[in-house]
């Protein structure tokens, strides 16, 4: 068989030409192994005779089938109860609700974020200081994880043919009013609040996440009112990949210089500045912006490539 | 018991949604409601992990005023695990729905059972 490549594989799965479905030796499909399961055996078919053998192995699979399909839901049932029975026991051991001399809420490391984290990291946000200072790594992955599974749509969904109900829903869409106008007034406003989101991580709730989110939201109701080909012109598959690379390679390295600094006991340039202008926090806000651009991307990524097939 | 389940109903709360995003998942056929039941699951834990560190009458830990005491603020670790638990339950849940919309694309069906027969049908005929 000569060589393909991924593309040409699935392809070719999707043609129907490749079954990864085709019974392998092992199978109940030998009389041997139906018979010994002592089920009707008195209807057991000629060694033989390949198409009864067949006829038998299919009978005896809807049979098991029809078995399976009557008791799978009691047996479910039976366990989810079980399981939830049991966490609930759980739940009446674990300590009162909103107590304060729990083991999670009283540990040494909680106290540090509590007490230093202003001074050390310089975020006023403490839950943006524990994800993009002491725990970045952690961040870092979280955004790699965005980006392998948007790679993998990409891999799955990527086509070039046009999708023609899409086009047709686009048509009437284009024509109305309201939505343009709608989308006029609120675009803008959705867009600059992501943006505030954004920029203001590390001085109240909010951060890269929850930010790119809406920004990729705004992106998506743009490409709802005036049609993908108007994003495409800002944010086509070359861009989409550029900025979303850029993105993470630049927090990978800003990480990279902090680590490296802190472990060599080195002065970073980033310090954390004067907590609670926008310019302090050190390297939170930069990060927050990168972490924002992988989000907004992807989420717009997502939403394009499931409904027309490219970004 | 009942007292202390009630007194704790957040996490109870939580256990329940485990329990019927966990039945979701294991009974329907549809491939789209199990990708439903699975996000319940999710959701569940990430209602636990907030209800573990949430402290009554204490601030969210955002230093606005400058006091840094740890006895005024709920605990800031939960958060930032689950914002990574909904970045990994996104992640997965578009993956999932991709590979849905190819098994669709390829056999016109969401229903598992159909797509077995119509495997299954496909290989004898190829025998």
């Amino acid at each position: 068989m000569k060589k393909r490549t991924f593309r040409e594989w699935l392809k070719a799965w999707d043609e129907g030409e490749i079954d990864f479905s085709v019974p392998g030796p092992g199978c109940p499909e030998t009389p041997g192994d139906a018979a010994s399961s002592g089920d009707a055996a008195d209807d057991r078919p000629a060694p033989k005779d390949d198409a009864a053998i067949r006829a038998y192995a299919r009978r005896f699979r809807d049979r098991e089938a029809a078995l399976f399909r009557r008791i799978y839901p009691v047996m479910v049932v039976l366990i989810v109860a079980v399981i939830s029975v049991f966490l609930l026991r759980v739940v009446t051991e674990l300590p009162p609700f909103g107590s304060a001399d729990t083991p999670a809420n009283s540990s040494e490391t909680i106290r540090r974020y509590l007490e230093d984290g202003l001074s050390e990291t310089g975020a006023v946000n403490v839950v943006a200081g524990v994800i993009l200072d002491y725990r970045a790594f952690d961040t870092l992955g979280e955004s790699h994880v965005l980006f392998t599974a948007a790679c993998a749509v990409l891999i799955l969904l990527l086509s070039s043919e046009k999708q023609s109900d899409s086009l047709r829903v686009r048509e009437i869409l284009e024509k109305d009013a309201v939505l343009h106008t709608t989308g006029r007034v609120l675009i803008p406003l959705i867009l600059l609040f992501g943006i505030y989101i954004v920029l203001c991580g590390h001085l109240g709730p909010g951060g890269g996440f929850s930010g790119g989110a809406v920004i990729g939201s705004a992106l998506i109701l743009y490409s709802l009112c005036y049609g993908p080909e108007r994003v495409r012109k800002g944010l086509n598959l070359k861009s989409y990949r550029v900025t979303v690379l850029t993105a993470l390679l630049f927090y990978s390295l800003a990480k990279c210089y902090s680590f490296f600094c802190g472990a060599n006991g080195l002065e970073t340039i980033f310090g954390p500045g004067t907590p609670g202008n926008l310019f302090s926090a050190g390297l939170i806000l930069p990060l927050n912006l990168a972490v924002g651009t992988v989000v907004a991307c992807t989420m717009y990524g997502f939403y394009a490539l499931f409904t027309e097939g490219t970004v | 018991m009942l007292r202390i389940l009630w007194d704790s109903r957040i996490q109870s709360a939580a256990v329940i949604l485990f329990a019927v995003g966990f039945t979701t998942l294991l009974l329907n056929r549809n491939l789209m409601k199990k990708i439903v039941g699975l996000n319940i699951m999710d959701t569940a834990a990430y209602l636990f992990l907030t209800s573990i560190g949430y402290i009554e009458g204490r601030l969210p830990p955002i230093l606005a005023d400058g006091v840094a005491d740890a006895s005024a603020y709920v605990n800031p670790l939960p958060a930032g695990l689950v914002l990574t638990g909904i970045v990994v339950s996104v992640s997965v849940t578009a993956v999932l729905l991709a590979l849905s919309l190819r098994l669709y694309k390829r056999y016109h069906t969401l229903d598992l059972d159909t797509i077995y027969r119509i495997v299954h049908e496909e290989a004898e005929e190829r025998e």
